[in-house]
């Protein structure tokens, strides 16, 4: 835990300064030694948390492998019915906010309330503007075709019979991608009402910033391999 | 939690002295943070599941005594007729909704399993005694995150609900591992099998916080002066089991989502009929519960380590070795699941994963020979956890040994689904878990409660159980080696004394569990107030009171010898004139 010589230093309003959830009036955990040992513990609970979201993944990316291995032109098939400007859209929108939210955290540390916050608006409009995408312009007109997994699957056109486990994959793995969008979002939302209401991280309390901001950094990692190995493959 | 104020001193009772009142009491256990009162909860609520996965296991027992056989003969007006005999849990049809009575057993069989592998046996030790100890023997005040601790056992219970609820409904008829296309088409108009699965995803997350919590209090809540090395033994068995449940648990969490997306929606991945494959959900499946058949013994073995020592006392033969080979058999267990599907794999694939398999042989010997070794002229005290232990030893090397021809490709083709791999599986689950948990909880029952438990109780209950337990599970090599397979109603007549005594088995078990908890209320009522260190341990956590006070530690206690120094060290709580040490301590490393 470190603080920086250049941290803001402006002081909060009164009303908002002795309010008990301001980072200055935070203490830590009364079974933990110190505060370092209480914010140690936490960030490897939390990686060790995002282990298991890799393995959970690993399910998805595992079932690809195998039916792409047993079905390549399907998956071929599949891979083209994706435009792959819309991925390319999602992964430039899901890195910026990548760069914002880890921004947010050096704001924290650096006790810049209102650059903390700005950050956190505009990493969540991004994660607004993926769902919007994908559901927009990726699910809705899909659907619309019959292009859906197991037994909605009505797309007259398929090629091949087992185009429809490409498509069952592709919605298990966006959807379960989309719901840890909508977890981590949700995430980042709670961390920017409580620093708008009670500037409630700084120097030395940004221990939730830099958490939710690992779990929005895996969900940008698993979406940087989903996008080539569903959009980009021959 | 409280934040900030946390240095005041207060006075401070037994972490159960609670604010007068029911309701108070109440609401305070089902708020609590606090991670004696949360082990507790846990070992109630594992113990309740451990009766219903029990009166299951006597059902199918019962079900057992005689094969089913359909009959001509004469009623009374001298007409003939048929009869069916042999069918015990035909009364039980109509309530839990089946179609025959053969169905009944089906379900009971699977509840069994459902029950005691996903509700008692994972989270056994560790939710429990782990919950409890863990810190304690840390020298901490709790574990690194009290609240996910709470919500943990939060998700427990509804697990438990969603399966019970499931019971309710009439039960699941798929086997316990929910193997496809079987499990996505059963029952189709019904929602009792996706409740179910539901159960045991739902207490995935359980486990998984319940790893995470423990693995991160190893790393960073040591008392000053405990280095990893002078962990308890407990404590290494413990770390290794949390590893496999945070990095498994996922697995099995995406599958049976997908199993549930199977079933509700035909996705197709695990259907033939739309190209999807049955055995890569076998892969999944069992990519998770291989490994957590260790989660299921790996703490068991930590507290045969304890109870050993400390009742020989004794130090521990070989600590080193047994610390690493817990983490050596968390590290296998990883690469030894294809071992449950030779025959749905190539030829190279089953030889390599048949030689993986013997490698868990090398670090479960290891402790094995450990403990013989530090029995070896210990001064042994006969008591309900060493006689458990020893029971432990006995029954644990006969499970470990018999695995070791299903691990044989040859021998496993003879062998495979029958009545050996249901010996097997029972001699080290229940041979070994059960009987190390039950150990551990006369162990650490005056800790727990500040009562004693009547010794002659205790030792009879366990004697039954070793008792019963063998009668119930030798007898099921022999069916097995001569081919009667599992999860059948049915068998041939030359079966039926071997299955009569393992059924008679199974009764003397029930009547040992009886015992014990006869015994365990008693001591609640009426025990004798525990001292301090009844056993003269050495660990962290007999160096408070009995029970233990809400912070576990009046000071923060600093650790200046090994766990098991019992002849350097006179152990607390205790009169050096009753603990002569021996003029030249042995060295240790």
């Amino acid at each position: 835990m470190q603080t920086t010589l250049d941290a803001d230093t402006t002081p909060a309003p009164a009303h908002i300064a002795n309010h008990p959830l301001h980072w200055r009036n935070r203490g830590y955990a009364h079974h933990f030694k110190s505060r370092d040992e209480d914010f140690d513990s936490s960030k490897f609970g939390m990686w060790l948390f995002l282990t298991t979201e890799v393995l959970l993944f690993a399910g998805i990316f595992c079932g690809y492998a195998v039916f792409r291995m047993l079905y390549p032109e399907a998956w071929s098939n599949g891979s083209h019915y994706l435009d792959w400007r819309f991925g390319a859209a999602n992964t430039v929108v899901l890195l910026i906010s990548s760069w914002t939210v880890a921004s947010a955290v050096r704001c924290a540390q650096l006790n810049k309330q209102k650059w903390l916050q700005i950050n956190l608006v505009i990493t969540l409009l991004c994660a607004a503007l993926f769902v919007f995408i994908k559901i927009q312009f990726e699910y809705i007109p899909k659907l619309g075709e019959g292009k859906a997994p197991g037994t909605f699957f009505s797309y007259a056109y398929a090629q091949n019979p087992y185009e429809v486990l490409w498509w069952s994959l592709y919605y298990m793995g966006t959807g379960i991608h989309a719901l840890h969008v909508l977890i981590g979002a949700s995430l980042l939302a709670w961390v920017l009402f409580r620093s708008w209401k009670y500037q409630a991280y700084g120097p030395t309390e940004y221990l939730m910033v830099e958490n939710s901001a690992l779990y929005w950094h895996l969900v940008d990692l698993v979406w940087i391999f989903l996008f080539p190995l569903l959009y980009l493959i021959h | 939690m409280s934040y900030a104020d946390s240095n005041a001193h207060h006075e401070e009772g037994s972490y159960f002295s609670g604010p007068p009142g029911m309701l108070a009491k109440i609401w305070q256990w089902m708020t609590t943070v606090d991670h004696k009162k949360i082990g507790v909860m846990y070992l109630f609520a594992i113990m309740f599941m451990f009766f219903i996965g029990g009166v299951a296991a006597l059902a199918v027992r019962y079900e057992l005594l005689d094969p089913v056989r359909t009959v001509q003969m004469m009623d009374a007006s001298g007409e003939e007729m048929t009869i069916v005999t042999g069918e015990r849990l035909a009364g039980l049809k109509d309530i839990m909704n089946a179609r025959s009575a053969n169905e009944v057993y089906n379900r009971m069989f699977t509840l069994h399993g459902a029950v005691m592998v996903f509700m008692f046996i994972v989270p056994s030790v560790p939710a429990s005694l782990g919950n409890f100890f863990l810190p304690i023997m840390l020298g901490a005040k709790d574990v690194a995150f009290p609240r996910l601790n709470l919500l943990s056992w939060y998700i427990y219970v509804t697990g438990c609900l969603f399966g019970v609820l499931s019971i309710l409904m009439g039960g699941v008829d798929t086997g316990w591992t929910f193997y496809t296309p079987y499990s996505t088409t059963t029952d189709a108009d019904h929602w009792r099998v996706v409740l179910m699965i539901l159960a045991a995803f739902i207490l995935g997350f359980s486990s998984i916080l319940t790893g995470m919590n423990f693995v991160v209090s190893v790393h960073k809540l040591r008392a000053p002066g405990m280095g990893w090395f002078d962990m308890p033994l407990f404590l290494w068995g413990v770390y290794a089991t949390s590893i496999i449940q945070v990095l498994a648990t996922p697995v099995i969490g995406i599958t049976l989502l997908l199993l549930v997306f199977e079933r509700l929606f035909h996705i197709g991945i695990f259907d033939p009929s739309m190209g999807g494959d049955p055995v890569l959900y076998q892969h999944f499946f069992w990519f998770y519960s291989h490994p957590v058949v260790y989660v299921m013994i790996l703490p068991a073995m930590g507290i045969i380590s304890e109870l050993i020592a400390v009742h020989s006392r004794k130090h521990i033969f070989g600590y080193r070795a047994i610390a690493f080979s817990s983490l050596g058999i968390a590290g296998v267990s990883f690469l030894v699941w294809g071992h449950h599907i030779f025959t749905a794999m190539g030829e190279l694939a089953a030889i390599l994963f048949s030689g993986l398999t013997f490698l868990v042989a090398i670090p479960t010997a290891i402790k094995v020979f450990n403990w013989l070794a530090t029995l070896y002229k210990g001064s042994i005290a006969i008591n309900t956890p060493m006689l458990y232990a020893l029971a432990f030893l006995f029954t644990f090397s006969i499970g470990g040994l018999t695995g070791l021809p299903l691990a044989t490709l040859a021998t496993d083709l003879h062998l495979h689904d029958t009545y050996y791999v249901v010996a097997h599986f029972h001699y080290v689950m229940m041979g070994g878990t059960v009987v190390a948990f039950m150990g551990g909880i006369h162990h650490w029952w005056p800790k727990m409660f500040g009562k004693m438990y009547n010794e002659k109780g205790g030792m009879l209950g366990c004697i039954l159980v070793f008792v019963g337990f063998n009668i119930t599970f030798f007898t099921q090599f022999f069916l097995g080696t001569q081919g009667m397979p599992r999860r059948y109603a049915n068998y041939v007549d030359e079966f039926q004394t071997l299955h009569q005594i393992s059924t008679y088995g199974s009764w003397i078990i029930l009547l040992g569990f009886l015992v014990h908890l006869g015994v365990f209320i008693a001591s609640l009522i009426s025990g004798e107030k525990a001292d301090q260190n009844p056993w003269g341990g050495l660990t962290l956590e007999w160096e408070t009171e009995s029970p233990p006070i809400e912070h576990n530690f009046h000071h923060e206690p600093v650790v200046t010898h090994g766990p098991y120094d019992f002849d350097k060290v006179v152990p607390p709580g205790w009169d050096p004139k009753d603990y002569p040490l021996p003029a030249n301590p042995s060295s240790h490393s």
